[in-house]
């Protein structure tokens, strides 16, 4: 199920709250103390991070080279006590999907204040739908939208499993993947695809959205297209049935 | 040198073969360019790399020194005193660090050493008539500095096996000719 592992991570965002348990407690608050009441650096001009638009970097590059250092010292640390390729695979996972969940809203928040012009007409009727209800809508967003708003560019292909047996299956392409630019995998670790960070991603834009997925990334690659990737997406029974009932109602 | 090469004349790429040596005079990458090369043994490139690593060491220390015009009478004056003699001599161009060996030519190849900030040397083969050179190095370090320093799987220091250095390095020097 998607929601135990959702609220889990809604969890540890809110940790520093009094809610939580009395260990955390004791941990948090020490090195708040000499800090003052709030953990927050407030510059001179007392505008924090949080009170800068939210469109404010949406056309902002950002340095390749910075972070692709910053991206290979993620997967060191990831690297250190792990016990084979699948538990490294798993903690890149980890680190991409509270991204996940929280690029969802900023995705909604972007896509809303560009096809309404004023940001009067927030949260009443008039602006549309932007949550998918369906599968298709899900992976169309994510191939689109997610994919330029990370990597300024789409995916490069979307394919449903030809399998009977694995209707659940979905298959996003990416045939450069900007996370493996840089990187080789040593040969005894062939098996190993650091693009498991973005499958991680989508996995919490999966689960955002309340379809419970598992995404594990896959090298396939072509003469071509060396570092060609392919994300696979398999949602939980759950979403099956409710896609079914969704498409006898004809909600698209 | 010990890389004796027996080349066709006037060959389409004209860089023979490429040897990185890190700092502490260690062979880490070696790789050929072209087919014809008198092979070595992986030994013989380890000698190889020390020996050049030695070689480039001693080039360093013997640069030159020319005497200061300020100081060259107190020098002279008096001789005893051992301060102005260590004191009143300088590198031709004090800016410049001494860099020690960059070319040597034989008639049959041209051996360009570049050495980084950081001591990494990167040791390049090419037909005495190439030209750009730099060009060449330099194009060759920038791959590096991307395709192995920004690898995590790479230990510094260590022999480069970066697959993606090995693919690009390959496709820019064929694209060149």
């Amino acid at each position: 199920m998607a929601a135990p592992r959702h609220s889990a991570m809604l969890s540890i965002s809110n940790a520093s709250t009094p809610q939580s348990t009395s260990s955390d407690k004791t941990q948090v608050q020490q090195p708040q103390s000499p800090a003052g009441t709030s953990g927050l650096r407030v510059p001179s001009n007392r505008k924090t991070i949080y009170d800068r638009h939210l469109n404010r970097s949406r056309n902002a590059e950002l340095s390749r080279a910075s972070f692709a250092y910053l991206f290979g010292e993620m997967v060191s640390y990831a690297q250190r006590r792990v016990t084979g390729i699948q538990d490294l695979e798993k903690r890149l996972n980890e680190q991409g999907y509270p991204l996940g969940l929280r690029l969802l809203d900023l995705l909604f928040y972007r896509a809303t204040s560009t096809s309404s012009s004023a940001l009067s007409s927030s949260s009443t009727s008039s602006s549309p739908p932007n949550r998918p209800l369906r599968i298709l809508t899900l992976l169309h967003l994510i191939h689109g939208p997610l994919w330029r708003l990370l990597f300024q560019r789409s995916a490069d292909a979307l394919e449903h499993s030809v399998s009977p047996d694995t209707p659940n299956e979905y298959m996003i392409t990416d045939n450069e993947p900007l996370v493996n630019t840089y990187i080789s995998v040593p040969r005894e670790m062939s098996m190993l695809n650091c693009a498991a960070f973005v499958a991680g991603i989508i996995e919490g834009v999966c689960d955002g959205c309340g379809f419970e997925a598992k995404v594990s990334a896959h090298n396939q690659p072509t003469e071509m297209w060396p570092s060609r990737t392919v994300f696979l997406v398999r949602f939980g029974d759950s979403v099956m049935e409710r896609e079914k009932v969704l498409e006898r109602a004809g909600v698209k | 040198m010990c890389v004796s090469t027996k080349l066709h004349p006037r060959s389409a790429l004209a860089v023979f073969s490429l040897i990185i040596i890190n700092k502490a005079g260690g062979l880490i990458y070696q790789r050929e360019f072209q087919a014809g090369l008198r092979k070595l043994s992986t030994n013989d490139y380890l000698v190889l790399a020390g020996t050049f690593h030695g070689v480039h060491a001693i080039t360093r220390s013997i640069t030159p020194k020319l005497p200061l015009q300020n100081t060259a009478s107190p020098v002279a004056s008096s001789p005893g005193t051992s301060a102005p003699t260590t004191s009143g001599f300088s590198y031709p161009n004090p800016g410049v660090p001494v860099s020690g060996l960059e070319y040597l030519e034989t008639d049959k190849f041209r051996l360009t050493c570049f050495q980084t900030l950081t001591g990494t040397k990167f040791l390049l083969f090419t037909d005495p008539m190439t030209g750009s050179v730099e060009t060449i190095v330099n194009k060759i370090y920038e791959l590096y500095a991307d395709y192995v320093m920004k690898n995590p799987f790479y230990q510094l220091e260590m022999p480069v096996r970066c697959e993606a250095f090995d693919r690009h390095l390959g496709a820019w020097l064929r694209g060149r000719t």
